[in-house]
């Protein structure tokens, strides 16, 4: 999952839970059960799950653009200097 | 980190918090619910009338009870308790009361009775002051809701008299 899919995997989940919570409050309200909110909103839950658990394709549409390794050859990482233990060493005294 | 366990804790987390929302935004539609029940008792008989040998006295009643309490159950109603006593004031005490009856309401199909019965717990006073002493009969009631607040209320019937003779 790249930073797009996370964000709109986020989105999705909260957006989800809240539409489907209006939804079974309405029709339990409406229809005077309590029990039928309860099971559209546990339904809402595990559907919700099901889209923004698993990592689908669609999370992925944009992925990261790595550097070529080529490019990072020419840019070598620096070296630790050598003189940093004998630093250390010379704190402690 | 984005992984699968996380966006699982995550969505739980929202989801168990938002249906505590719808909780108690459903408990509280209880509350917009103004229930009209109502209530007769009749005494059909004093059937019993007597002095204890420890100087209490005791009645044994014959009541016929109708009610209607269909106004008490909402949709978050999960059941209602009601009890029927009897209220009286004695020299030493302003309120005594004694539960004669009581009955537990499951669905709104139920809450509309009428019921032939004998006092269910016995009707016996600290002392003996029951003779041609007026009392109320209350119907108390405890609205039991699926989630929320627990709703309580009474109906008080004044107007009984019992017999001033032990019979």
């Amino acid at each position: 999952m790249d930073w797009e899919g996370q964000k709109l995997a986020e989105q999705l989940m909260q957006i989800l839970l809240l539409a489907f919570a209006v939804i079974a409050f309405g029709a339990g309200y409406i229809t005077a059960s309590f029990q039928t909110m309860i099971l559209i909103y546990a339904g809402g839950v595990i559907l919700t799950t099901l889209v923004t658990i698993p990592n689908w394709p669609f999370f992925n549409h944009h992925p990261l653009k790595w550097l070529d390794p080529s490019e990072a050859e020419k840019h070598p990482k620096p070296e630790p200097s050598s003189n940093v233990a004998a630093k250390k060493k010379s704190i402690k005294k | 980190m984005h992984s699968f366990g996380y966006r699982l804790n995550a969505l739980f987390t929202f989801a168990v918090t938002i249906l505590g929302f719808i909780c108690a935004i459903a408990s509280f539609t209880d509350t917009l619910n103004s229930p009209s029940p109502s209530v007769q008792v009749q005494v059909l008989n004093v059937n019993w009338f007597q002095k204890q040998p420890n100087g209490n006295d005791e009645v044994y009643l014959t009541l016929n009870i109708s009610a209607d309490l269909q106004t008490l159950f909402t949709w978050n109603t999960k059941q209602v308790f009601a009890f029927l006593a009897a209220e009286y004031e004695t020299p030493k005490h302003p309120l005594n009361q004694i539960s004669l009856w009581d009955a537990i309401i499951p669905t709104k199909e139920h809450a509309k009775f009428t019921i032939h019965t004998s006092n269910k717990y016995r009707f016996v006073d600290q002392g003996s002051n029951l003779r041609g002493k007026e009392f109320n009969l209350t119907l108390h009631w405890h609205v039991m809701p699926k989630t929320g607040k627990m709703f309580a209320d009474k109906l008080v019937l004044p107007g009984y008299r019992l017999p001033a003779q032990y019979r």
